[in-house]
């Protein structure tokens, strides 16, 4: 990925900055500046989400890109965000352990290097929250 | 809006082909395709090709108008275009070639998919694959393809009662077929054990449960239906051609285990078609993982969501059940060049329907459907051709 293309995300990556319509209640992540619920009548402001949610199915990856390869094996996970929206996240521990239902929260760490431009990406995986 | 038929058809030998180029896929597809419908190339009025990834495999894009050019067509100035849905290139290339011959645009339209997929290395491969998902929200955080439909797969079984030995049923059954079928890439029967004992890729997912990595190409002609019969004694119709979309992230979805476009192309399907799930003699389902076929059976409306598994392993969906599934041994077993995929599941129907499939012959098969889906259930392709 270039790094504009990556930079240009950093606040949601970096700080899960999402949005919510303050119309309807309802949270965005990754942000939309449009409720597709509320359409014109929507009020759509900016979000820090809490980080913490709780993980509704998950895998381990054996065979990655190469990106991702020195990583393996690692957990990846669907997220349910305590405010509603749903994302895909590595969950660091180990992968075994990883169950249905287990509350995770966010933490900044490394995602990948990318070999060709010895760019290191971060963002947000995710840790058990007990 | 006219009725439309397959006059045509072809598919090469799906497999790794070492010593193919991109060109030599699909000049011989399309080639093959025009002798079958009796046509020589001055007959053929448009071209639409199913390409997911020729930018990634071969560093090669403007697809549409190379294909006419290698096929000998480029002093005709036909149309000629290139259709992308990832893994789903195919069945829209097929329904673009019709809904062109429905509208009375074009008379005699070729729609063909072609894929290269082993110029580049696995890792390369997996990464372009994985671009059939949300590159920012599910590459970029180490999402692959096959860990997608892992965690569909997880989804599912802590929901229905799914064994791990009825998932690789699936796999069992379509190497079965594939092994009565002269073009799929494994022409080899395998037991549960093969499955079982195969390296886990994506947990529950092992290799065995994986469609593999292949290069091939197929086409077919179609034409209004008043006019099929200038052209072929077997004239196949299409009853319906559907497609539908859903949220790109497999994690926005409504439901991890239920392809909702999948749901919505089916039932437009059977209304266009004016029939029910009972009357389809036989399906091609894309089951690009074992998972993607129990789901997909479920979603079609042949049964109820959580009955599938059990319905695979008592033999429904084999050859000599009451509904036969990827006779042509599907992705798993016949293999997976992305964009070729959906137009070899309508070579597949059409032969069965015609009679022409030999040692997997359904007898009697009168009306059939092929499903193709891009991505994890972004876009879902649906056709039902009849006799
Ligand atoms: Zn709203």
């Amino acid at each position: 990925m270039s790094v504009a293309r990556f930079w240009r995300k950093i606040p949601q990556r970096y700080n899960l900055i999402g949005t919510v319509c303050k119309t309807c209640g309802r949270h965005f992540f990754p942000p939309r500046s449009f409720c597709p619920d509320c359409r014109r009548s929507g009020d759509v402001v900016e979000y820090k989400f809490k980080g913490t949610g709780v993980v509704v199915t998950h895998t381990i990856i054996r065979t990655a890109s190469d990106q991702f390869e020195d990583l393996t094996p690692y957990a990846l996970a669907i997220v349910q965000l305590d405010e509603g929206p749903r994302i895909t996240a590595q969950i660091v521990c180990p992968p075994e352990d990883v169950k249905i239902g287990m509350r995770v929260k966010g933490t900044f760490r490394r995602i990948a290097a990318d070999g060709a431009s010895g760019v290191i990406y971060y963002g947000t995986k995710y840790v058990p929250d007990e | 809006m006219r009725e439309v038929a397959v006059i045509g058809i072809s598919c090469t030998p799906f497999g790794e082909k070492w010593g193919c180029s991109f060109r030599d896929l699909f000049v011989e597809a399309g080639s093959l395709a025009l002798d079958d419908a009796n046509l020589s190339g001055e007959d053929i009025d448009a071209m639409y090709v199913g390409n997911m990834s020729a930018g990634r495999f071969i560093e090669q894009e403007h697809i549409g108008a190379l294909i006419a050019d290698y096929s000998g067509l480029s002093t005709r100035h036909i149309p000629s275009t290139r259709v992308e849905a990832a893994c789903a290139s195919g069945g829209l290339s097929f329904r673009q070639a019709v809904i062109a011959v429905a509208s009375g645009m074009e008379d005699i339209v070729v729609a063909a998919g072609v894929e290269k997929m082993t110029d580049v290395g696995t890792g390369a491969s997996v990464d372009a694959l994985a671009g059939a998902a949300d590159r920012e929200w599910e590459g970029f955080v180490g999402a692959t393809f096959p860990g997608l439909y892992a965690m569909i797969a997880t989804d599912y079984m802590s929901r229905y009662p799914l064994t791990r030995e009825q998932l690789a049923q699936v796999a069992v059954k379509n190497h079965y077929n594939g092994a009565r079928n002269p073009i799929a890439q494994f022409q080899q029967e395998i037991t549960i054990d093969t499955v079982l004992r195969s390296s886990l890729v994506a947990d529950p997912l092992r290799l065995f449960d994986c469609s593999p990595i292949t290069d091939g190409a197929a086409a077919v002609i179609v034409a209004p239906l008043d006019r099929a019969r200038e052209f072929t004694d077997t004239p196949i119709r299409v009853l319906a051609s559907e497609q539908a979309s859903d949220t790109i992230t497999l994690h926005d979805r409504r439901d991890i285990s239920t392809l909702d476009a999948t749901v919505a192309a089916g039932q437009r399907a059977f209304k266009t078609a004016r029939i029910t799930p009972k009357e389809i003699d036989l399906v091609e389902v894309h089951d690009c993982f074992t998972i993607a076929e129990i789901c997909a059976i479920e979603d079609l409306g042949f049964c109820k969501k959580g009955e599938a598994g059990k319905l695979t392993a008592d033999g429904v969906t084999a050859l000599n059940g009451d509904l036969p599934v990827n006779t042509s041994g599907g992705l798993k077993a016949c293999g997976h060049p992305v964009g070729a995929t959906g137009i070899k599941q309508v070579y597949e129907i059409v032969t069965q329907l015609r009679g022409e499939a030999k040692g997997r012959q359904i007898d009697g098969a009168k009306i059939g459907m092929t499903h193709n889906v891009g991505g994890t259930g972004a876009t879902v392709a649906v056709h039902i051709l009849g006799v």
